[in-house]
């Protein structure tokens, strides 16, 4: 690097997708597609409700929190009302489509033909007793923390 | 990096390299663009990503991110990243004499 003074540049991120709601994995599928369009070197690691995302089953159907999520601004009993986090989860996906953000399921398709990795968490599978057919076929793998850690090597780590 | 000499012709670009003056450009300039973004040889595909980026920021005066080129040049996305491995929206924008791309998605 020429200007000393510039700090290195991110070349490679690890990034935990931990949650299961529409805004719990958004922000890191985001942050996956944009390392990728720098040309930094990205994993995904879906661990816990994460794994949401990546399950062929679930992944087209993934809601906004309406409960517990002050951000909504609107009272935590009108969010727990029948039908009104599906109805809150349509308005958001439409304003998303209007903005050309894709689907969660294209979304992830499109951030593994990036060339980024994805992998889900082996304690998550064993507890919600799920095994690699459930999940979509872009999951490389099914690893340990451990394996994590490894694949991560010389890069930064993303808990979203 | 704001002067530079690029195929016998003094163009402007930015700190990062990207072109402050599209009209500057000619393609005469892209092979050595190229060979100084990794690129040692522009096929067909890598030319028909160049030319839509240079139409897309001639009409909208910007250019596209990775996924407006995916769904329109007619080039996939994995193709994409295979073609301009250090992302394609930005590689290929600084190739094709445009300002970067800016963009989230």
């Amino acid at each position: 690097m020429s200007d000393s003074t510039k700090p290195d540049p991110i070349t490679k991120v690890s990034i935990i997708i931990s949650k299961g709601s529409l805004e719990g994995i958004y922000p890191g599928l985001i942050m996956a597609n944009g390392a990728r369009a720098e040309g930094i070197e990205a994993n995904l690691f879906f661990t816990f409700f994460g794994l949401d995302a990546i399950h062929k089953a679930r992944h087209d159907h993934i809601k906004l929190a309406t409960v517990g999520n002050p951000g909504l601004h609107m009272p935590t009993m009108a969010g727990g009302l029948p039908g009104v986090s599906t109805m809150m989860t349509h308005y958001m996906n439409h304003k998303m489509e209007q903005l050309d953000i894709p689907s969660i399921p294209e979304f992830v398709e499109m951030i593994a033909d990036t060339g980024a990795g994805m992998y889900a968490c082996k304690a998550s599978v064993d507890l919600f007793g799920l095994e690699k057919n459930d999940f979509i076929d872009q999951v490389q793998d099914i690893i340990t923390v451990g394996e994590f850690y490894e694949r991560a090597a010389g890069g930064h780590i993303i808990f979203t | 990096m704001p002067n530079a000499t690029v195929a016998g012709i003094t163009v402007d670009r930015n700190d990062e390299g990207f072109f402050t003056d599209p009209n500057q450009w000619t393609e005469a300039m892209a092979p050595e663009l190229a060979r100084s973004e990794g690129i040692d040889e522009l096929t067909d595909d890598h030319w028909r990503v160049l030319k839509f980026m240079r139409s897309e920021y001639a009409q909208k005066g910007t250019g596209p991110t990775v996924r407006v080129l995916g769904k329109t040049s007619g080039v996939s996305i994995k193709e994409l990243y295979q073609l301009f491995p250090k992302g394609p929206a930005k590689t290929a924008a600084k190739i094709a004499g445009i300002p970067k791309p800016r963009g989230c998605i």
